[in-house]
């Protein structure tokens, strides 16, 4: 990566008249609008010729790490290979130019992709029902914990107001309890990365909603006594809620309808490899066993038979009455569904099951080769799943090499960083998901760089100014913080 | 197997490296009872050759009429840099921006961003991104409850003209923290507020303009913001970027400016594509930034001492805070605000000028067209953007089907909110005269043989 790269504002590049001029009507008629409705100042929009933007936002590109340029084992997130055929294919112009509110018979190409979509992951899941709309994995948390207490606030039980969650949980657990209106009951975690059995036993009770557990873990481990935590929620009268920020690890091999979770977010753009697009869209579609189908957010995509042939449609408020609502103004990422859909037929049945054993080698092959490398696991009696944490708590006393470090080190390098410092509770803690898409060279080169930072650093080196060769060097976060720049307002400055 | 590049001499030797027989063996702390044999509805796998030609052949079963809807969703010219730099695999395959130095691409592009919504909005400060327009209200309404704390009555007032759907989607998120939303009169004729019949008993914590309404009305914000903010409330506006090239910004409505304004992001160079990806959008002034949701990107310094972009205010979100966070939103929609930043930037203030004086050009033609067929009349008078509501004789379902026969998505039917026969049509700057006489000629026609129908 070029450090001398052009970083300047394209408001920099601005010159009063210029513009893009293929790009908007000509001209423009003087409008019947009241002038005390119009706005009279002139908004500091870029004023760049079309190349120029182009250059631009190219140059930017350039400044960023990616899945389609380097290696990207953020842990947790799922950095696979995203289809280029995905994205071309959702966006052919029928779909793209599809209005949300269109009458269905100028849907039923799109409908009956939603429809499928839905009972594929019904399949992968083990559910009864699957509700696409939620928009992000955490709208599909908020969207499984609604359904939770809309059951039990159904049935007259409106005293269960309390979510457990594990303490190595994703931030998104407890703050979306919170958002419905819960409060959280944290459990501990055992030596081995399992949930403290007795602590649990202890935590559930009369006014226990439920309980929100990712498996495997954010840990990398699988919960292995599932089932008894299972059977200890339901017997205290909670729901179990599965969120599927791992679901990668146990694709087409093990489904949580098996594990008797009554609700589950996926998220697609992990499993199923929609883009992360530099944070964003997510898709968090919700599955749900026989409990839960009545309260399902709406919209859900139906088929019924019509003339003769499969006939698709929308299901709302008069099919689903006791739905939580509605969660976005149409039906949620549908782009990205179409995506998703499209990755999920590539894969096919076989390829499901392809996807959690390549993963879990991944992940147990790089954990192998930097424990043999000297570094030491979080959880060496344990296999990995899809990831695995590294803790770098010994070379952090003796040799002053931080994860911190080590990420910034790692950029260095060419590779993205690991996740770093999460879960919480492990000390200088790197989450490493390698993904099934990487082959065995990357992870060996990766081994490499890991053991040629840790050699340097054992030898003296010190990583705390890292990265050098990045556009721009290791950033001053309190600043940020401290002296509010949100914007480019020259007239301030 | 798709997208796996091991060969079996890899598989080979990393099951040698971990000390593993087989790749069963890695999934054995798995109760083998939970296991399953087979995965039973998904089909069997398909090439991209043939993924390809079965994704044409849905696509033109939804073919492409001409589309004359807008509620809430805009049809409008894109130009081919925005998603062809967007797509570039830079963009599109990194993820949220958590290691700053190797993501000045995404930073600095969202700081770009903040800078154009906050000019186009009039207000001081904005986040990466939100949702989309309807979650945006939710987490709005949530932002003024722990902003406006002085107020315990949670009650969010809603103009007449704010969309139904982000009215239900607002209290579908934000209902279980305790908000309750309600609405504030409308006149009859107008559409708009009724200022005669405004109650001043209910101690808002915020009231909700949204300018275009969602009929297409527009209302006198400044009125309202001023009546609001005596209440003691909070005001946030709703509003359709487009429209911010000729309408007075929210950060200017009244004496004191909207707080906080939000709304749906994809006029702003998002495809419609069946109702998103798009993003939700949210401003505010610079002493509510502290209770915003979601990411935000701020100007900063490196060890060298020159300028760089990194996420701000960290404090605020839900991996710092946990249950105490401002939301549990985390990633959301950041690839359509990289495509809405290069959007402006190409069409730049005098650009999104002219887009939206043509769409309310054509749409004042086509409301003038259609006007002078039988049956048809304006539903509210008064000014609009480039949105109308129409009122019909007859019901407008059949009329909508006669006309999808045709090809032509001739509108959004009101009726169901408007109490009569009503019907929402929009005409964007992508309608050339011919489509708008075609629509009417076949709005007309339809009308006729509709009439002939019932007679």
């Amino acid at each position: 990566m070029n450090s001398q790269m052009d970083k300047n504002l394209i408001f920099d590049k601005s010159r009063s008249g210029r513009r893009a001029f293929a790009q908007a009507p000509f001209g423009g008629e003087a409008t019947a609008i009241p002038a005390s409705l119009l706005r009279s100042d002139r908004p500091r929009l870029p004023e760049a010729s079309e190349l120029q933007t182009v250059r631009h936002f190219t140059r930017l590109s350039q400044m960023n790490f990616s899945i389609d340029t380097q290696f990207y084992p953020l842990g947790s997130c799922t950095m696979k290979y995203n289809p280029r055929a995905c994205n071309a294919l959702a966006l052919l112009p029928e779909f793209a130019g599809r209005h949300p509110l269109g009458p269905v018979s100028h849907g039923q190409g799109f409908l009956s992709c939603m429809y499928e979509l839905q009972e594929m992951l019904k399949d992968v899941t083990g559910m009864k029902g699957v509700s696409l709309t939620p928009m992000a994995g955490a709208q599909g948390e908020f969207a499984g914990v609604a359904m939770i207490k809309a059951y039990h606030d159904s049935r007259g039980d409106h005293d269960r107001t309390e979510i457990i969650c594990p303490d190595a949980a994703h931030g998104t657990n407890p703050a979306t309890a919170t958002m419905c209106g819960c409060t959280v009951v944290e459990v501990p975690t055992g030596p081995e990365g399992d949930i403290d059995f007795d602590a649990l036993k202890n935590a559930v009770g009369p006014k226990t909603a439920g309980i929100m557990l990712t498996n495997p873990s954010t840990l990398g481990v699988f919960e292995r006594r599932i089932k008894d935590v299972a059977d200890i929620v339901h017997g205290a009268g909670g729901l179990l809620y599965y969120d599927g920020a791992n679901l990668n690890a146990i694709l087409g091999k093990v489904r949580p309808g098996d594990m008797d979770f009554d609700v589950i977010h996926m998220n697609l753009h992990k499993t199923f490899s929609t883009p992360h697009g530099g944070g964003g869209p997510g898709s968090g579609a919700v599955g749900v066993n026989n409990r839960l189908l009545p309260f399902m957010p709406i919209p859900v995509v139906g088929k019924r038979e019509k003339n003769g042939e499969d006939y698709y449609y929308w299901l709302a408020e008069d099919d689903i009455p006791q739905s939580i609502g509605r969660l976005s103004g149409f039906m949620g990422n549908s782009g990205v569904l179409l995506r998703a859909y499209v990755y999920m037929r590539m894969l096919g049945r076989a390829g499901m099951l392809r996807v959690s054993e390549y993963a879990t080698l991944n992940a147990n092959y790089l954990a192998a080769r930097l424990r043999d490398a000297g570094f030491e696991l979080a959880f060496p009696t344990r296999r990995a799943s899809h990831e695995f944490i590294v803790t770098l708590k010994q070379e952090a006393k003796v040799f002053n090499l931080t994860a911190m470090d080590l990420a910034k080190a790692l950029l260095d390098k060419n590779y993205h960083a690991p996740t770093t410092y999460f879960p919480l509770l492990v000390p200088e803690c790197l989450l490493i998901e390698p993904t099934e898409t990487e082959s065995k060279e990357t992870l060996d080169n990766f081994v490499t760089a890991m053991i040629e930072i840790a050699t340097a650093a054992k030898e003296g080196a010190q990583f705390k100014d890292a990265p050098y060769s990045m556009p721009v060097r290791r950033l001053d976060d309190v600043k940020a913080a401290r002296q509010l720049d949100l914007a480019y307002r020259p007239e301030e400055t | 197997m798709p997208f796996i590049p091991h060969t079996e001499k890899d598989t080979r030797e990393m099951l040698e490296a971990i000390g593993a027989k087989s790749i069963d063996d890695l999934f054995d702390e798995i109760p083998e009872e939970l296991k399953i044999d087979s995965l039973q509805h998904v089909p069997d796998a398909v090439t991209e050759m043939e993924i390809s030609r079965l994704m044409r052949q849905r696509a033109r079963m939804d073919g492409s009429p001409m589309c004359f809807i807008g509620a809430g969703a805009y049809e409008h010219h894109i130009p081919t840099a925005v998603w062809d730099i967007a797509t570039r695999g830079e963009f599109y395959s990194a993820y949220t921006p958590y290691q700053a130095e190797a993501s000045q691409g995404t930073l600095q592009t969202i700081y770009e961003y903040q800078t154009m919504i906050t000019e186009l909005t009039g207000l001081d400060v904005s986040n990466a991104s939100l949702y989309d327009g309807a979650s945006a209200l939710a987490e709005a309404s949530l932002m003024a409850v722990r902003t406006n704390r002085r107020v315990k009555s949670g009650r969010i007032l809603l103009a007449p003209g704010v969309n139904p759907v982000y009215e239900q989607v607002a209290v579908a998120i934000a209902g279980a923290q305790g908000l309750s939303f309600e609405r504030l009169p409308a006149d009859a004729g107008t559409g708009n507020i009724d200022f005669n019949a405004l109650p001043d008993d209910r101690e808002p914590v915020a009231v909700v303009l949204q300018q275009p309404s969602f009929a297409g009305t527009l209302d006198d914000v400044d009125r309202l913001a001023d009546w609001a903010h005596a209440q003691g409330a909070l005001v946030i506006g709703i509003v359709n970027p487009t429209s911010l090239a000729l309408l007075k910004p929210p950060g200017q409505w009244g004496e004191g400016g909207a707080d906080i304004a939000c709304g749906e992001g994809q006029p702003l160079g998002v495809p419609m594509s069946s109702g998103g990806p798009y993003f939700g959008f949210m401003t505010c002034k610079q002493g509510h930034v502290r209770q915003m949701p979601g990411r935000i990107v701020g100007r900063t310094t490196d060890l060298d001492g020159n300028p760089g972009f990194a996420l701000t205010l960290q404090a605020r979100e839900q991996h710092i805070r946990r249950s105490k966070a401002t939301s549990n939103i985390c990633t959301n929609q950041g690839l359509m605000v990289t495509a809405a930043t290069i959007h402006m930037s190409l069409l730049g203030f005098d650009g999104l000028a002219s887009v939206a004086k043509a769409s309310h050009a054509n749409t004042t033609t086509l409301v003038d067209g259609l006007c002078d067929i039988d049956g048809v009349e304006r539903l509210y008078g008064g000014p609009y953007f480039h949105e109308v509501a129409l009122k019909l004789d007859r019901p407008v379902a059949p009329l909508l089907d006669a006309l999808a026969e045709r090809d032509i998505l001739g509108g959004f039917d009101l009726s169901q909110f408007a109490g009569t026969h009503a019907l929402l049509v929009c005409a964007t700057e992508t309608k050339t005269a011919a489509d708008l006489a075609a629509f009417v000629a076949a709005f007309s026609d339809v009308m006729a043989s509709d009439q002939r129908k019932h007679a």
